[in-house]
């Protein structure tokens, strides 16, 4: 990206000058420069179309993460007043649906682990389905497929699917309200039948990682980590029902917006008004796939319990936190020192609720919301906490991964995914995969580097570090 | 050797594809095949079922995106991956069919596509016939 077509507010924030005649709201991006100076232009095209959409609230703005999307670019967040015209997109949403990660505490150390560890990633590997092509081996019925789109995770667990004491520690409690089944398509439900419990593929992975480093010690107290720990995180998120959920209203809200007067400045910003029925279709539709999201992480996290417990029966897998990152949700901001309710999109990037937000568990009230920042299988990740004033900055909004640097089809050319695998076994790191193709565009070098975004993230105020995770065993689709 | 011709173009975090085609069906046909070869290596998938497909679209950018999805659900619906591709058009009435075969042990698993997107689509006529491209997530 040409940083001279910025204006830097600070160090780590960045508005775009309006152009003479130009009408759009506020742009703005945050990140360092040098991670700025690596994103395509086309995130910065992609952000100031959002800017373009009718009842913006504040900015658009993109998360140091960003890289160029569809529609909205992957680290945008948008959020939009529902009684001023605010629009709903299906491309402020994506095709993954509530796609997010699952963070559970183990109870063990890495030295607990070390020596089983290739047995574990094999046990792993045999009972997550996981890659383009598997099936779980949850079949639902149509009735039941509504029931899982109705109650998300409460649902898996009144399935047993783990335990009510996962819920607390699920956004919504597990549960999305105002999903609406009759919304959802018959295509979308038979596409799910066979994917409940499922991993998927791309860069959706399950990875047993170890405490490395510490940043703030009374946090990771709270959030019951300490170094040495191991714990287990699961990304993926709603699966086939969402891929075509994204698919069905991409196309109808695309008309739609012609239909209702909305000039759309890219046909990908699909949207409809909040308070119309198309909107409102696609709305009950989206809640739904959240669901699914919640119970298919929920069924994943009970999947990797059992593996556990048979190799470390005195484990105790307690979900840390399950955060979603592909969202639009309807919240209470403050704006211009009132209350607002407000339909905030987070297309990659993660909500990060600060400290006393009454939306967050009790034992999270004084840290803030763990947020998780998953970075590529060969570097780490982090997890960080909500900060008071993410809040005014981004609607309480954070980066969500370490975002791509370089295209698959880039990767593809620089590295082969079985040479890659015992590189990373040399550097202690066990791959379990079916797909050499897909370990190559996964590489680690074709992502930015986790470190810096996470500096950013917190730099910018979005969210204060907490913890550094390691990858030890990493299951990928 | 393939009927198809296809190529793919860069996408931060996604994949563009390109089909081309002496007529406009059989570029979309080559966009079809160019989706699947992401998913598995396309001479390895045996034709032993073959599902038919019927849309109705006047726009002409927005078929390519229906017809690639439409692809990609039938395939999740039936358990099926796709290697042969057939498409017809009569005015707005579109008449399509995809031969393949279930997901077998042994089989390349590349990367999933979750849909085609409406990013960069756009279907053109060029010298040597057709060019119909667009991106799609995986």
């Amino acid at each position: 990206m040409d940083l001279a077509r910025l204006q830097q507010i600070d160090a780590y924030s960045w508005s775009v000058p309006l152009q003479a005649g130009e009408q759009r709201a506020e742009v703005k991006l945050y990140g360092s420069a040098p991670l700025l100076a690596t994103m395509d232009d086309k995130v910065l095209e992609q952000i100031t179309n959002v800017a373009r959409l009718p009842g913006l609230v504040g900015c658009a703005m993109t998360m140091p993460d960003a890289h160029w999307g569809y529609g909205f670019p992957i680290g945008g967040v948008a959020a939009f007043d529902p009684e001023h015209g605010g629009i709903v997109s299906a491309g402020g949403v994506g095709f993954d649906i509530s796609c997010g990660i699952r963070c559970l505490r183990t109870g063990l150390q890495w030295n607990d682990v070390a020596l089983k560890a290739r047995v574990l990633g094999d046990s792993l590997f045999r009972d997550i389905p996981a890659g383009v092509g598997e099936e779980g081996n949850i079949q639902l019925t149509p009735a039941e497929l509504d029931d899982v789109l109705l109650g998300g995770a409460q649902w898996a667990v009144r399935n047993g699917y783990g335990g009510p004491e996962d819920l607390e520690f699920i956004e919504e409690r597990g549960c999305m309200a105002g999903a609406v089944p009759e919304h959802v398509s018959a295509l979308a439900k038979k596409r799910q039948r066979g994917e409940m419990g499922t991993l998927g593929s791309g860069n959706h992975y399950l990875e047993v990682q170890v405490v490395d480093r510490i940043y703030d010690a009374a946090a990771a107290a709270s959030f019951g980590i300490a170094r040495g720990d191991v714990v287990v995180s699961i990304h993926c998120g709603s699966r086939g029902l969402g891929h075509q959920i994204g698919t069905d209203y991409l196309v109808s809200l695309a008309k739609a917006a012609s239909r209702l007067g909305i000039a759309l400045p890219d046909r990908e910003l699909a949207c409809a008004p909040i308070r119309s029925p198309e909107g409102e279709q696609y709305i009950g539709a989206m809640n739904g796939a959240m669901n699914c999201a919640l119970a298919n992480r929920q069924i994943l996290a009970h999947l990797t319990r059992r593996v556990f417990d048979h190799h470390f029966p005195h484990a105790q897998l307690s979900t840390l936190f399950d955060v979603s990152h592909n969202t639009c949700k309807p919240e209470r901001h403050r704006v211009g020192g009132h209350e607002r309710l407000l339909y905030v999109h987070r297309k990659g990037a993660t909500r990060a609720f600060g400290p006393d937000h009454p939306g967050l568990p009790v034992r999270y009230r004084d840290t803030g919301q763990p947020v998780i920042i998953g970075g590529s299988m060969g570097t780490g990740s982090y997890i960080l906490s909500g900060t008071a004033e993410s809040e005014a900055r981004a609607f309480s909004s954070a980066s969500h991964g370490a975002g791509r640097a370089m295209s698959r089809h880039q990767a593809l050319k620089q590295w082969h995914g079985r040479q890659l695998i015992d590189a990373l076994a040399g550097e202690g790191i066990l791959i379990r995969t079916r797909s050499m193709r897909g370990a190559a565009e996964e590489a680690p070098g074709a992502y930015k580097d986790v470190d810096l975004v996470a500096e950013a993230t917190e730099q910018a105020g979005l969210a204060r570090r907490v913890a550094f995770l390691r990858p030890k065993v990493c299951i990928k689709g | 050797m393939s009927r198809y011709r296809y190529s793919y173009f860069d996408h931060d975090a996604d994949v563009g594809i390109v089909g081309y085609g002496v007529t406009l069906e059989e570029a979309y046909e080559s966009a079809a095949a160019a989706m699947f070869a992401l998913m598995t290596e396309l001479p390895s998938v045996r034709c032993v079922r073959t599902i038919a497909l019927t849309f109705e679209e006047a726009d002409r950018e927005l078929a390519l995106v229906r017809w690639l999805n439409l692809l990609l659900a039938a395939a999740r619906e039936h358990g099926l991956v796709f290697s042969m591709f057939a498409l017809e058009r009569d005015h707005v009435l579109w008449r399509g069919s995809a031969s393949g075969e279930p997901w077998r042990a042994g089989m390349e698993r590349g990367t999933e596509v979750k849909g085609a997107t409406l990013t960069m689509l756009s279907v053109k006529q060029t010298d040597g016939g057709w060019e119909a491209r667009c991106v799609v997530d995986v």
